[in-house]
């Protein structure tokens, strides 16, 4: 009975490690953009062309190496649309990020009728040509750059600078717009990784909205963390946990005579969210010019 | 006089544009574009029916452009429409339910104004979120669509499970809660939500322009420190018109629930909450404007449900594109504001 208690829990760890790694990919994209000041609500879209170019990269070369390349340069791709609306046409970045959304979760059905004549979802990968745990332990690695990048280099500087005071960092001689690029395509990426992660190692195959609000939830973990890289991707992996847990105990009798309702378990990253942004649970503040377009004066 | 000009030319301008990128796209994937136009176009417009159900899928895209709208000219934006669309939807058909034999007189009245309630709840939250404890409402709002999918999943599923099916919807609802279908639309669900959604833009209108209240709102929309100044409090103008969208967002209830399917279905919405956003930037936040805009979503939603059918390489999913393209050359400020240079 205790060996199979060890187990389980063992398990949830496990299977907890593996479902938060699409989350902290791109919880920690949107920690470059929003740190520079561009609110990034896009990461969902990001995330499920991420997904598809890598389940797409995957099958063609049987590399999921290769296969997550073309994940990260396809969310770079559609990051740079982003950037243009949001960043050079000053369009509202919440709208924007919204079209760019919407744009993906149209275009990417789209593409695989092209290619495959299946609307929706790309032929299953071979097993053999997936990650089996690569990706679980490559993400920390991540982490530990993104923690090092903002802390300790000029670019992490820049970046906070971008978000914080963008008319010091232009005094200073730094073209603000030149940074939140970068930070917007090194969103793009990670949260392209991320979607990645998805479709060729949590899953088989690219299937339409299989992100299931994973962008939003990433979100949400970014500021559980409080824009810190650390502190987020360990939100990522509380969220994780929450997810692990409802897969686990689905149709699981705890108590009394009813299954515990998954919705319960599902919308908790979400209430904790709001709780924290209230200050009823610790304080978040997000950077202080998060959302306004830069003009030089 | 060219600002009026410029207010009708922008919108026209950006779904001129967002169209031909959209066609452009299908030309790329080996269709004629000017037959998916037709296809488009016809597969709205082409008969009775199909014009009945781009009216319907332009009747919560009212409500919901109304929603967006009333919180952008309080400064707010109101993402949240969906999850207030949800609950409202929820709680008519909650009513509706539970009380089947409600006498039929009152029966809508009362399931239209549990939806108006739901909505109202909902949109308050974030309303005193952002008033009382100065918390953003879009991630407020984007965290309560998702709180309140779970919420209805829940009461879908475990308290008014429909026992005849395996889909995940609640009981039907009494036929007395059932409004007026024209029967004109050739049994396309166009109802009384219909001239409906056309009051409620004439109440939003009335309510912006002409009242005390609204003059307060759009105050605090436009400047917060002289609303301030002028003794009116930001706190309580934002907690109204945020409730204000939740209400309006809750209607949609009336047009799916009584109008429609007679009882709540899990994930009925196409995302009438995020198209909603579309609606009232195109339609510049005005609620004539409004109408527009959501017919021609409406139209869109519809005409591409037939691409499926109708082309090789095309998919419905073209209606996403199309409303992505569309809301970015709106949104494109920079874009506008040079191209008013170049006209001078």
């Amino acid at each position: 009975m205790d060996g199979e208690k060890t187990k389980m829990i063992a398990q949830l760890l496990t299977s907890t490690l593996r479902v938060s790694t699409p989350l902290i990919f791109a919880a920690l994209g949107g920690m470059f953009s929003e740190r520079a000041g561009v609110i990034n609500i896009a990461l969902e879209g990001l995330m499920l062309v991420g997904a598809w170019a890598a389940a797409v990269g995957t099958l063609m070369t049987h590399s999921p190496w290769l296969g997550s390349g073309l994940g990260m340069l396809a969310g770079v791709l559609l990051a740079a649309i982003y950037g243009l609306f949001v960043i050079r046409l000053r369009a509202n970045q919440i709208v924007a990020g919204m079209a760019i959304n919407m744009f993906a979760f149209g275009l990417m059905p789209f593409l695989c009728k092209i290619l495959y004549d299946v609307t929706g979802s790309t032929p299953a990968i071979p097993i053999a040509d997936r990650f089996q745990s690569a990706p679980a332990y490559f993400v920390w690695l991540f982490v530990a750059l993104a923690f090092v990048t903002m802390k300790y280099t000029p670019a992490g500087l820049w970046v906070s600078f971008a978000g914080e005071h963008p008319e010091a960092l232009d005094a200073a001689g730094v073209r603000v717009n030149r940074v939140r690029w970068a930070a917007v395509l090194v969103s793009g990426a990670l949260a392209g990784l991320g979607g990645a992660t998805l479709s060729i190692f949590l899953s088989s195959s690219f299937s339409r909205s299989m992100t299931a609000g994973r962008g939003f939830m990433a979100l949400a973990a970014l500021i559980f963390g409080k824009w810190h890289p650390i502190r987020a991707a360990l939100a990522c992996l509380l969220f994780g946990f929450a997810e692990a847990v409802q897969i686990r105990l689905q149709g699981v009798v705890l108590w009394g005579s009813q299954p515990i309702p998954v919705q319960f378990i599902q919308i908790l990253p979400y209430v904790v969210t709001i709780l924290v942004l209230a200050g009823f649970v610790g304080r978040s503040r997000a950077p202080k010019a998060l959302g306004t377009p830069f003009l030089r004066g | 006089m060219t600002r009026i000009i410029r207010a009708f030319l922008q919108p026209i301008l950006a779904v001129f544009a967002g169209l031909c990128l959209g066609l452009a796209v299908t030309w790329i994937a080996g269709e004629n574009p000017w037959h998916v136009f037709k296809i488009l176009c016809l597969g709205a417009f082409g008969s009775s029916y199909d014009f009945g159900m781009t009216l319907s899928y332009a009747t919560p895209l009212v409500f919901t452009g109304l929603s967006v709208a009333i919180a952008f000219h309080a400064g707010l934006f109101n993402v949240g429409a969906e999850g207030q669309l949800t609950l409202g939807a929820l709680a008519a058909a909650a009513v509706g339910a539970l009380w089947p034999q409600c006498p039929s007189i009152v029966a809508p009245v009362i399931a239209g104004l549990a939806a108006i309630f739901a909505g109202t709840f909902w949109g308050a939250i974030p309303g005193w979120l952002r008033a009382r404890r100065g918390s953003h409402e879009v991630i407020n709002t984007i965290m309560l669509n998702f709180i309140a999918a779970g919420l209805s999943s829940y009461v879908t599923l475990y308290m008014l499970k429909n026992p005849e099916t395996q889909n995940p919807e609640t009981r039907t609802i009494g036929v007395g809660y059932m409004i007026h279908q024209f029967a004109i639309f050739g049994g396309a669900p166009v109802s009384l939500a219909l001239p409906l959604a056309i009051l409620a833009a004439v109440c939003v209108w009335f309510f912006l322009a002409k009242t005390v209240w609204g003059f307060e709102l759009r105050a605090v929309g436009q400047s917060e420190s002289a609303a301030r100044a002028a003794g009116i409090s930001a706190a309580n103008v934002r907690v109204t018109a945020l409730s204000l969208a939740g209400a309006l967002a809750g209607l949609v209830g009336v047009a799916e629930v009584l109008g429609n399917a007679g009882r709540f279905k899990v994930g009925f919405s196409p995302e009438y909450g995020f198209i909603g956003i579309a609606v009232a930037l195109l339609g510049r936040n005005h609620p004539l404007g409004i109408l527009a805009a959501a017919l021609l979503f409406g139209a869109l939603h519809k005409g591409a449900s037939a691409l499926d059918l109708e082309t090789e390489h095309v998919t419905r999913d073209l209606s996403l594109i199309l409303q992505a393209l569309i809301l970015l050359a709106v949104c494109a400020e920079g874009l506008w504001s040079w191209m008013a240079k170049k006209q001078k």
